[in-house]
């Protein structure tokens, strides 16, 4: 659907996006991630045809953006940072507009507009002036326009920024929906968001990409070593301490002694959580906690933005 | 073409959905209004010549609320979208460039088209109420609203170069007055410095909006005026398209 190759964009000596390089697959939703000024929008606004590129050649199903900009258009619904819509149309009058704008036949707007519509919940506001609209409906908007002429994929820049809780939930419900007809390219700072919707993660930093890959197989590469909270209650804390020190692969130990409670952090090259176990049963010791501790994407976020930095 | 008509639709309807839409009709109407009315008082027991018309199109009050309309009607054009940012979901529908700065040129002459209109019924009223005719013949009125148009054609281009030039329509609003300013009053060179050369005054005198005027409003037709507006009103919309590509990629 997209197939990104060498891709750059400079203003004037400030390289926003430096040569990257992805393709993106049918049915696909991918959740661009990476702090602010990390080349997010720049890209997406490359691939929706807005800002042409400095160097490098993008295709959009199977249309260059550049020299094929019209036909690749088509083929986008693009929502961009903030919804930016004219405040002086109702939402019915602008989504028609937008339909006949990016082409939808004459006699199927009307169908296509109330598509949406219940897609997006908005048809308790159709005949209000868009100005009027709070935050969350003026993104519903943005969404719908993005959606009223079926495009194969879906380019979301930063779809749930400024909304409340359930309204995050609601759009991401909706995303989720989408899969089905749609690919999806969305970015985005909530790293939880990304996790719950997105099948593919792709973590851009300075303008180049660090990683690309399934939010699970992120998590994998960092959990392998096997971090493990245990924590034990034993008749003798400094005994139960040298005992845990003796087994195997074990690489250091951290512990927190709070009445008869004992916590531990145990780094190992392997996965220890039986032979902990196996331990304190022998030894009859009080379990109350015994879990490896996965990685979220916010620490491998973290870890891959500012390994430079530090 | 579809894409351009449902352009060209949403530019016409955005003056209208802007109170400064009806603010500069009613205006226009009450000026041009009373200057027709002064137009005929002067006339009403004088001994001249001088047809209702001329003295309506000829006068030189006439020219300031008609200057005036132009960075009215064009400064938002582009200036706005820029500010708004729906420049964005504009240029990322499948629209032409040049589609999209010819509805916006277009628009604005479909409503510089309805501001004027409703002048052509001053003519009616008074051959009504007075049963005599305000011009001596047809081609006075057609030579007049042919002028208009000329010239509507032009400085409106010239609205629509400024507002693709900034963000920021008060700027749009002053480049685009400062530059009909510049052209219309280039007559009055010649007032200035009467013994000036007799090129200088032809010059002066084929680019005169003001001298073109007096001519069409006695029925002559001047065809190099003609030429003279088309062909600038292509040549800044060819500067404004490329400035609106420009701007685009700068950015």
């Amino acid at each position: 659907m997209i197939k990104v190759q060498n891709l750059t964009k400079r203003y004037g000596s400030v390289t926003a996006v430096n040569e990257i390089q992805f393709e993106v697959g049918k049915g696909e939703i991918v959740g661009f991630l990476g702090p602010n000024g990390a080349g997010k929008s720049t890209t997406m606004r490359m691939l929706s045809c807005y800002l042409p590129p400095t160097s490098g050649t993008a295709e959009i199903a199977g249309y260059d953006i550049f020299r094929d900009s019209l036909r690749a258009r088509e083929h986008i619904g693009y929502m961009p940072e903030n919804v930016p819509l004219p405040q002086d149309m109702r939402v019915d009058e602008y989504l028609r507009f937008r339909a006949a704008l990016k082409g939808v036949p004459g006699r199927r707007i009307k169908e296509r507009f109330a598509d949406v519509c219940e897609l997006c919940n908005l048809t308790d506001v159709s005949r209000k002036l868009i100005g009027a609209l709070s935050k969350g409906y003026r993104q519903r908007v943005g969404l719908a326009d993005a959606m009223i002429h079926e495009p194969e994929l879906l380019i979301l820049d930063e779809p749930t920024i400024g909304l409340d809780p359930n309204q995050i939930r609601q759009v991401r419900d909706l995303i989720r929906n989408l899969r089905r007809h749609h690919t999806i390219l969305l970015s985005t700072h909530i790293l939880s968001e990304v996790e719950m919707t997105c099948t593919r993660v792709i973590i851009i930093n300075k303008g180049r990409i660090e990683v690309s890959d399934t939010p699970e197989n992120l998590r994998s590469r960092l959990t392998k070593e096997g971090e493990i909270l245990f924590e034990v209650s034993a008749p003798d804390p400094a005994a139960a301490t040298a005992k845990i020190k003796a087994l195997p692969h074990i690489k250091s130990l951290n512990s927190h002694r709070t009445q008869d409670w004992t916590r531990y952090l145990i780094q190992a090259d392997e996965d220890l959580r039986e032979e902990l176990h196996n331990l304190a049963v022998r030894e009859k010791w009080r379990v109350r906690e015994l879990t490896q501790r996965v990685a979220t994407l916010e620490q491998i976020f973290a870890e891959i933005t500012h390994k430079e930095d530090i | 073409m579809r894409r351009f008509v449902t352009l060209l639709k949403r530019e016409i309807q955005h003056y209208f959905h802007q109170p400064l839409a009806y603010i500069v009709l009613f205006c226009f109407l009450c000026i041009t209004g009373f200057i027709f009315q002064l137009g005929v008082g002067a006339l009403n027991g004088a001994t001249s010549q001088t047809t209702v018309i001329e003295a309506f199109f000829d006068s030189i009050l006439l020219w300031f609320p008609f200057i005036v309309t132009f960075p009215l009607l064009t400064m938002r054009l582009f200036s706005e979208e820029y500010k708004l940012g729906t420049i964005e979901p504009l240029m990322t529908a499948p629209v032409g460039d040049l589609a999209v700065v010819l509805s916006k040129y277009f628009g604005a002459l479909a409503f510089y088209l309805i501001l004027w209109a409703p002048t052509l019924l001053y003519f009616v009223i008074f051959h009504v109420v007075t049963g005599q005719s305000s011009a001596q013949s047809f081609s006075q009125y057609f030579g007049s609203y042919l002028l208009l148009f000329l010239v509507g054609t032009f400085y409106l281009s010239i609205g629509c170069l400024a507002s693709s030039l900034t963000s920021n329509q008060i700027v749009a609003a002053i480049v685009s007055f400062a530059l009909i300013c510049l052209m219309f009053f280039l007559s009055v060179v010649t007032f200035v410095f009467p013994s000036a050369d007799r090129f200088l005054g032809d010059v002066v005198y084929y680019f005169s909006t003001i001298e073109h005027m007096a001519d069409f409003s006695q029925g002559v037709f001047d065809t190099r005026p003609i030429v003279l507006y088309l062909s600038l009103t292509l040549f800044t919309l060819f500067l404004t398209f490329h400035i609106f590509q420009h701007r685009r990629w700068r950015s």
